[in-house]
């Protein structure tokens, strides 16, 4: 176990990155999959169908992602994990409400009397913003330091609204790639409706971090740091006026391109979450907890590290398979 | 009520409301297997519409359980964070190899065994129906390995407070593993054989001809018939197993207060804890002691010695044990009655012209595994009370300090989904099962049909 120096040092770090990966594999992932159930109220009842088919083969897999984050934080940070989980209990119960809400209508609508459809099309829409809100409404309390005090919930509030807009995005954006004729029209109607609540998002989430605690605006703002970061802030724009422009102008001749704005907003995802990454390391509970103080023995992240080693690539690669075996447009419904 | 029972009762809740759905997925994974290989082995139709009815139920079952799991996991930081601070070096493990190794695996191939049938050569979805089936099991090996190891922990040191884990091996292969595995492997049979058998009944009840009806019948009833015998052997050695390690447990089971030669097997009566007593008690003299030390005057321990000089007492609730395990047992033997008898009135009418009557009782035991194996954790859950892990850590060290008032709420709250969502489970199972009947396509459900298609059979909602 010594191989990289300390283990109680090497093995934690290991862990909080795998965590921090598993989550933003989630994030983009289930994204998609909550943002396409936000915008099933939005879409012709023809076209429902389709919706939920775009992302038929997929969503069970994406939540199991966020089985292994929270598992990656229960096995390998437990203190942390009681910590963060008692804070929010409340959003979290709302959260897997939502969840079980759409597990279970995704289902239902397909199976249950065709009369009962719209019920259960409501929930998976009720579940996918019970989700949605709950998810962003945590990020917020998170990044305030778990506290409940009129301010940071106010705060917390306005990102579980950004986030659940900018789900929506990412979702429209997954639609333009899988699906073409009207519906690829209405997607990149939704998507342009919906960047604001991504931009928005981002930004408050900037700029309000560093504020809230002295250690982050000091590891932001000084020489060289500040240089080091500076391609952060300067991509995520970029990436945002491409996407902008992209949007206007599509749909592009014989669909070429249609991926380019998903992979775009995997981009700015990625790029935003790195920043929080480096903003909270190397505390787990904001300025209270660190990897280090919280971490499980080294023979037990250790004995886990082994497995995953193996079994991480095995995932990774029957997920890109099951993504090639499912390539191309979401077709049109065949009812049977 | 306090917190600390508001969450064991919630968390009971969740953990039954979950438990019914990974009960019908790890066996019936394997039955679809078995569909899918007799489609390929004889060519004949009947297998796949068998194939096709029951991957729906299976879907619907997955789904259940995916999000009623991913409450699980998050329960146990919102409302009991001592039990990983107290054991997550080796509870941590276990359940990360749960997730890395049976979760993804299921979730992942799920979909190509769902929606990829036209998509795949057909030897690449019946390895999809293998692996899926694969997965569940993994997935039940570990957890099982988790709660063994929680009634009989063994292979760690307590370093200030704090479990570590000593020997990986010791850890995984504890005393209870093996009996507790085959006990859930075998209750999960039986609950989907169960299952398949009454809702064929079902169809044919209502006037369902189908040859894949009259095969699942069959099927069902045979599985059925065959391995109960099987679990009530292993029910039997594990309970020799817990007599042995866990003995306030089956003092509790069998309703014995007193240790003593000649134990009674207590067949009825109302444990009365406060005065430390039975009353209305119907019992076969020397039963328990036959049963559990194969002879007449062998010693069977007794609830009393688990009261400590201070009146704390250190054994579970005796009436929640002594019932459910009746209740197990109970629907144990009704299973063993009905499944036989099937079988000779296969032997004698077979699977087309069956009388009303044992289809009747069949749909009507359609989900009696549920009942039996609900039953059947609450005895082995409850038993192991006071303790959350067996002699290391007490479920009261290990509960949150979250107000009682909040966990009331959320319990009212998860209550209310779980009871409308079984019955809309059950309501829609009924309803693919009437569609079927009627001979209806079987659902509205559609599948990505994008890409190339290679295999134009084998859609799954066809």
């Amino acid at each position: 176990m010594d191989f990289f120096g300390d283990p109680a040092v090497w093995l934690p770090w290991t862990f909080a990155s795998l965590m921090g990966l598993s989550i933003l594999i989630y994030v983009v992932l289930d994204g998609f999959d909550l943002g396409v159930g936000l915008l099933m109220p939005l879409a012709e009842d023809d076209e429902k169908d389709r919706l939920v088919a775009s992302i038929g083969p997929f969503w069970d897999a994406n939540e199991t992602w966020l089985v292994l984050a929270i598992g990656l934080l229960l096995v390998a940070f437990p203190p942390a994990h009681g910590l963060i989980l008692t804070a929010l209990y409340l959003p979290v119960f709302i959260m897997l409400v939502g969840l079980i809400l759409r597990g279970v209508s995704f289902e239902m609508r397909a199976k249950a009397p065709i009369a009962q459809k719209p019920l259960w099309n409501g929930a998976f829409f009720a579940g996918s913003l019970m989700a949605s809100l709950s998810q962003g409404f945590m990020l917020g309390m998170y990044v305030m330091g778990l506290t409940w005090t009129l301010p940071h919930v106010g705060f917390a509030l306005l990102t579980a609204v950004f986030l659940t807009v900018g789900y929506s995005f990412i979702g429209a954006v997954w639609l333009i790639w899988k699906t073409d004729g009207a519906l690829q029209l209405h997607s990149v109607r939704w998507a342009k409706g919906g960047m604001w609540g991504l931009i928005l998002g981002i930004g408050s989430i900037s700029l309000a971090t560093p504020f809230v605690s002295t250690r982050i605006f000091d590891k932001w703002f000084s020489f060289p740091e500040i240089l080091y970061l500076s391609p952060l802030p300067i991509l995520s724009g970029v990436l945002v006026v491409f996407l902008w422009i992209q949007l206007r102008r599509m749909p592009f001749e014989n669909d070429r391109y249609s991926w380019t704005p998903f992979a775009a907003a995997t981009a700015l995802f990625t790029l935003a979450y790195t920043g929080m990454a480096y903003s909270f390391y190397p505390y787990v509970v904001p300025d209270k907890l660190t990897i280090y103080e919280s971490a499980s023995a080294p023979e037990s992240l250790f004995i886990i590290l082994l497995g995953t080693l193996f079994v991480l690539p095995a995932i990774i690669g029957y997920t890109v398979l099951s993504y090639y075996i499912f390539r191309g447009k979401a077709m049109e419904l065949r009812y049977d | 009520m306090d917190t600390l029972l508001l969450s064991r009762i919630q968390f009971g809740a969740n953990i039954s409301f979950h438990i019914l759905f990974p009960t019908i997925t790890i066996a019936l994974g394997w039955m679809l297997l078995f569909f899918k290989l007799r489609f390929s082995a004889t060519g004949d139709r009947k297998w796949m519409d068998a194939y096709m009815f029951w991957v729906k139920v299976f879907a619907l079952s997955f789904a259940m359980g995916v999000v009623s799991g991913i409450t699980m996991s998050f329960q146990f930081g919102t409302n009991w964070p001592g039990f990983m601070e107290t054991v997550g070096n080796v509870a941590g493990p276990l359940l990360a190899y749960e997730i890395m190794t049976a979760f993804f695996l299921e979730a992942v191939f799920l979909g190509i065994m769902l929606f990829g049938a036209s998509k795949v050569k057909s030897w690449v979805h019946t390895l999809a129906t293998f692996l899926v089936a694969f997965g569940t099991t993994m997935s039940t090996f570990w957890i099982i390995v988790l709660n063994s190891w929680m009634h009989t922990p063994q292979g760690y040191e307590l370093i200030d407070g704090v479990v570590h884990a000593t020997n990986w091996f010791e850890i995984v292969f504890n005393p209870s593993m093996p009996y507790r595995f085959v006990h859930m492997m075998l209750a999960s049979g039986l609950t989907v054989a169960f299952l398949i058998a009454g809702i064929s009944a079902l169809r044919m009840l209502w006037g369902d001809k189908g040859e894949d009806v009259k095969s699942a019948l069959r099927v069902g009833i045979i599985a059925a018939a065959g391995l109960i015998p099987l679990q009530i052997l292993a029910g039997d050695m594990h309970g020799l197993n817990t007599l042995e390690y866990q003995p306030a447990k089956v003092a509790a089971m069998e309703g014995n207060w007193e240790t003593r030669s000649n134990v009674p097997l207590v067949l009825f009566a109302i444990p009365d804890q406060e005065n430390r007593t039975n009353h209305f008690e119907i019992s076969i003299p020397n039963g328990a002691s036959y049963i559990l030390k194969h002879k007449a005057d062998g010693v069977v321990p007794g609830l009393n010695d688990f009261v400590e000089e201070d009146g704390t007492i250190m054994h579970p609730r005796v009436s929640a044990v002594f019932f459910s395990f009746r209740i197990m047992i109970g629907t144990g033997v009704a299973m063993l009655l009905l499944s036989w008898a099937g079988v000779v009135m296969l032997r004698k009418y077979g699977a087309g012209n069956m009388p009303k009557l044992p289809l009747i009782a069949f749909s009507a035991m359609s989900f009696s595994g549920w009942i039996a194996t609900l039953a059947g954790w609450y005895t082995t859950e409850i038993g192991r009370q006071p303790w959350l892990v067996q002699g290391v850590l007490s479920t009261k060290d290990a509960v949150s300090d979250v107000p009682a008032g909040m966990v009331l709420s959320t319990l009212i709250g998860y209550l209310v989904i779980y009871a409308s969502l079984i019955i809309a489970y059950m309501g829609v199972i009924t309803y693919l099962a009437r569609r079927a009947t009627r001979g209806e396509p079987l659902t509205s459900r559609q599948y990505p049909r994008g890409g190339t298609t290679d295999v134009p059979v084998l859609q799954p909602g066809e």
